[in-house]
């Protein structure tokens, strides 16, 4: 087990400087960003010069990069063009989207598993065929078409929510995690009750049914606990895609978390912002992997990591 | 991975911090706290220096903590006397800066000659760093304090001497007679000694001399600003204070007005405008502006610079239907543009209605002529460039193209470039990489003449993106700024102006508006020539 976990730990090394190198060389490709800073006008040559030696941005690429990752490493992310150190930006911006991934998680977990285990047990059933023509609407409807409608009825209509979100707290973020948990709560829903109606055949299923288990006990711990292998691989990868991919829902709520600062460091081609974010993104994703790895064993006891 | 539990740690507490920081401005934030007044309001991309801060964001704040030597009447735009006594030249060159008694900063500190004459100096030293740096470039000895390359060579600008406390003269490189009409402008404030002894200090929660002081700012969610109860000038505000939020999307401060969670929201955008008549009724605005669109050509490349192309860009300008892009997109937010200013300069101040004259009306048939005439469209095709990051530029883009091709009956006549963000747009401009005519904005800096013409078409100047360049145009530029009599003066420029006419150097296509919407709670809202609200005027209940 600890071998398992150090050998997963030193795997993320390379798979942490090749992520970042990529994301260094296409933040560059976009273009000079000194060249955004003056508005309409054309910076002055010289100020433009001494900006571009302030960030570091007349050095070549490969310097650069170097530079960065050994700032990186004493904890220096570098600073944004709006003078504020990137570290500050994170500071206030993964709080407020680790709560909106909480609360969307918690929602797929809950409604999702649920929904998942009440269609799997009553397959063919209406509630079965009601569920599944909900999910399919739910997925293929595009998450700001949700967001939008959303915001639209309960903030203004009938007036339940404020329809942005100021402070950030749990409470503000009830519905816009569920507008970011929608998608996924879909899938979610659709991946247990695959999996469950799969194990309810399986031969340790069968043996408990046998034994004259009490039906709760042989669902819970026989066959939900296998069953959610494939839940938990999904919702395990998903934190990192709910983190990162919260643009178009912190946007219309108007969330400043890491969606807010990627999109803002993206216009204004803040390198500096968006590799910073973009690292510590891929950190959580690599932690997130792991994570899931280690409770596979918990939930399948078939599964021993050497 | 240690590091992550870190940073976590980290950000827990400066979480707590920004809770607490929220929480004492808390109520003014929901716009129900006394007579405080939210507003919306974007991330200032630059620090709130204001020889730093070109943009309407930050400018926004620096009008509500700063007065400088002159201000732009919010009606009028016309520029009178604020802190200045008098402002007195004999030759247009030298000029003798005499202030007013009484003033002084929200700390307590006296504004002298001192104060101005420091800010300036910090604003053109190159090693500031400030971007508006090149509104200094007037003033004698810049090109010392920051030279186009290599070191600078001077601390201080030569040219400004402090006589006393309430006394400076300023001496200029060249004639410019408009040059006190300018001070009004952000960049010519005055700063407090703490600006220079305590700055990161000072940049983290700015001090002035304006109607407003900052008490709580959070960089990237709010700031709220409080009546300064002790401001010595005679536009106190009228409120107890402005809460500014930080909206991603103006769509979102929208709904939030419609929800009665925000009072102000300065920017409707583009996809509302249909509604907000029946959403807000008579709490909408709808003001002009000082800020113009046109289509700029390079000259950079031969196809465009070549003898008869003159034709083509008439031509292309008499093929775009202005009236009804601008009634149809844009539901009277925008005005067809006729001559290259604004009507926000008054007729006095060098606005001419008509100047453009023909060229600017929609004439498919002629349009098709002088196309023809002029050797046609280089290239067979115009490829017209912009970014679509903002401002609703895709829309009126593809209008515009789709009104050519239909005036030229060919399909395929003309198409949109997107570039996907600004800083990448402003690097292809810089780069003179364009081969067709690209979007050119322009928002005045201060209401003068000069301010239009100058900046976008005098041979090298800072905005000319198209690289334009004519002697006739510039030799006008500058008799008209060594000229010492106003009206003398604006007559000058307008001539200058027909030179671009007469070239047409860029196409003129609307006057932008300023637009706000507003909740009942508030009365007196008003936009200024700069589209900013004045938030001072501003009544709470």
């Amino acid at each position: 087990m600890g071998r398992h976990v150090l050998r997963r730990l030193l795997q993320m090394i390379p798979v942490f400087v090749g992520a970042t190198l990529l994301i260094f060389l296409m933040v560059n490709v976009m273009g000079d960003p000194v060249a955004g800073l003056c508005g309409e006008r054309a910076c002055d040559p010289a100020t433009a010069a001494q900006l571009r030696r302030e960030f570091g941005l007349d050095q070549p690429v490969w310097r650069q990069y170097l530079t960065y990752m050994g700032k990186v490493f004493t904890g220096d992310f570098g600073t944004a063009f709006n003078g504020q150190p990137v570290t500050e930006l994170m500071a206030t911006a993964f709080p407020v989207t680790v709560r909106l991934t909480v609360v969307a998680v918690l929602f797929e977990v809950v409604v999702g598993v649920t929904l998942g285990v009440v269609t799997g047990l009553r397959r063919g059933r209406p509630v079965d065929t009601a569920v599944l023509l909900a999910t399919l609407v739910v997925i293929s409807v595009p998450t700001f078409v949700t967001g939008l409608l959303l915001q639209l009825l309960l903030g203004i209509k009938w007036q339940w929510i404020r329809p942005s979100v100021h402070a950030g707290g749990f409470d503000e973020l009830i519905v816009p995690g569920l507008v970011l948990a929608s998608v996924s709560l879909a899938y979610v829903t659709r991946l247990t009750r695959t999996s469950l109606v799969e194990n309810r055949r399986s031969d340790h299923v069968r043996t408990a049914v046998a034994k004259g288990l009490p039906r709760r006990r042989i669902v819970t711990r026989h066959l939900l606990r296998n069953s959610l292998i494939p839940v938990v691989t999904f919702i395990g990868t998903d934190i990192g895609a709910l983190m990162g991919g919260a643009i178009v829902t912190e946007r219309i709520f108007n969330i400043h978390g890491v969606g807010y600062q990627l999109y803002q460091g993206i216009l204004r081609q803040n390198s500096q912002t968006v590799v910073g974010f973009v690292t510590v993104l891929v950190l959580v994703f690599l932690v997130a992997n792991l994570l899931v790895d280690l409770l596979y064993a918990v939930l399948d006891p078939r599964i021993r990591h050497a | 991975m240690r590091r992550g539990t870190h940073a976590r740690r980290a950000a827990g507490a400066a979480l707590a911090l920004a809770l607490t920081a929220t929480g004492c401005a808390g109520t003014g934030a929901g716009g129900n706290g006394g007579a405080v007044l939210s507003s919306s309001w974007a991330d200032p991309q630059n620090p709130l220096e204001p020889a730093n801060t070109n943009e309407v964001q930050g400018g926004k704040v620096l009008d509500m903590i700063f007065r400088g030597l002159k201000r732009y009447d919010p009606k009028t735009g016309k520029a009178r006397d604020w802190l200045a006594r008098s402002i007195e030249t004999r030759d247009s060159r030298t000029f003798t800066v005499r202030l007013k008694d009484g003033w002084n900063f929200s700390n307590g500190e006296k504004v002298t000659a001192r104060s101005f004459v420091d800010a300036w100096n910090y604003g053109a030293s190159l090693r500031n760093n400030q971007k508006n740096a090149y509104f200094f470039g007037y003033i004698d000895g810049y090109d010392q304090v920051h030279p186009a390359s290599g070191r600078q060579r001077a601390d201080t600008l030569s040219g400004l001497r402090v006589v006393d406390d309430h006394t400076f003269t300023v001496r200029l490189n060249q004639k410019f007679s408009g040059f006190p009409d300018t001070l009004g402008y952000a960049a010519f404030a005055p700063l407090p000694r703490a600006f220079f002894t305590d700055h990161a200090a000072w940049v983290r929660k700015p001090v002035g001399n304006g109607p407003y002081t900052i008490e709580s700012y959070t960089k990237g969610a709010q700031m709220y600003l409080k009546k300064w109860d002790g401001y010595p000038g005679p536009d106190k505000a009228r409120n107890d204070g402005v809460t500014l939020l930080v909206y991603t999307d103006s769509n979102t401060a929208y709904t939030d007005l419609l929800a009665g969670n925000l009072d102000l929201a300065d920017d409707i955008p583009a996809a509302q405008l249909k509604n907000v008549k029946s959403d807000l009724g008579d709490r909408y605005l709808n003001t002009p502006a000082g800020i113009i669109q046109t289509l700029a050509f390079p000259y950079y490349d031969k196809a465009w610079s070549r003898p008869g192309a003159q034709k083509v860009r008439t031509g292309l300008s008499m093929a775009i239907n202005r009236r009804q892009i601008t009634d149809t997109i844009f539901r009277g937010t925008r005005t067809p543009a006729t001559d290259w200013t604004s009507p926000v300069l008054g007729a006095a101040g060098g606005y001419k209605k008509g100047l453009c004259g023909s060229a600017c009306d929609y004439d498919p048939g002629r349009a098709r002529e002088l196309i023809e005439e002029g050797g046609g469209i280089p290239g067979g095709r115009l490829t017209v460039t912009y970014n679509a990051d903002s401002g609703s530029h895709r829309q009126w883009v593809d209008a515009v193209c789709n009104s050519i091709n239909n005036a030229l009956g060919d399909d395929r006549a003309c198409v949109g470039n997107p570039v996907g963000t600004f800083a990448d747009f402003r690097d292809q401009l810089g780069g003179h990489r364009m081969t067709g005519p690209f979007r050119a904005g322009w928002q005045m800096d201060y209401p003068l003449i000069q301010n239009f013409l100058q900046p976008l078409y005098y041979t090298g100047a800072s905005s000319n993106d198209g690289a334009w360049s004519d002697e006739e145009f510039d030799r006008l530029v500058d008799r008209a700024n060594a000229e010492t009599d106003p009206a003398g003066s604006v007559a000058l420029f307008q001539r200058a102006e027909k030179v671009v006419r007469d070239h047409m150097a860029a196409i003129p296509l609307w006057y932008q508006n300023g637009n706000a919407g507003y909740s009942e709670r508030l009365t007196h809202v008003a936009l200024n020539p700069f589209s900013v609200p004045v938030y001072n005027e501003i009544r709470v209940g």
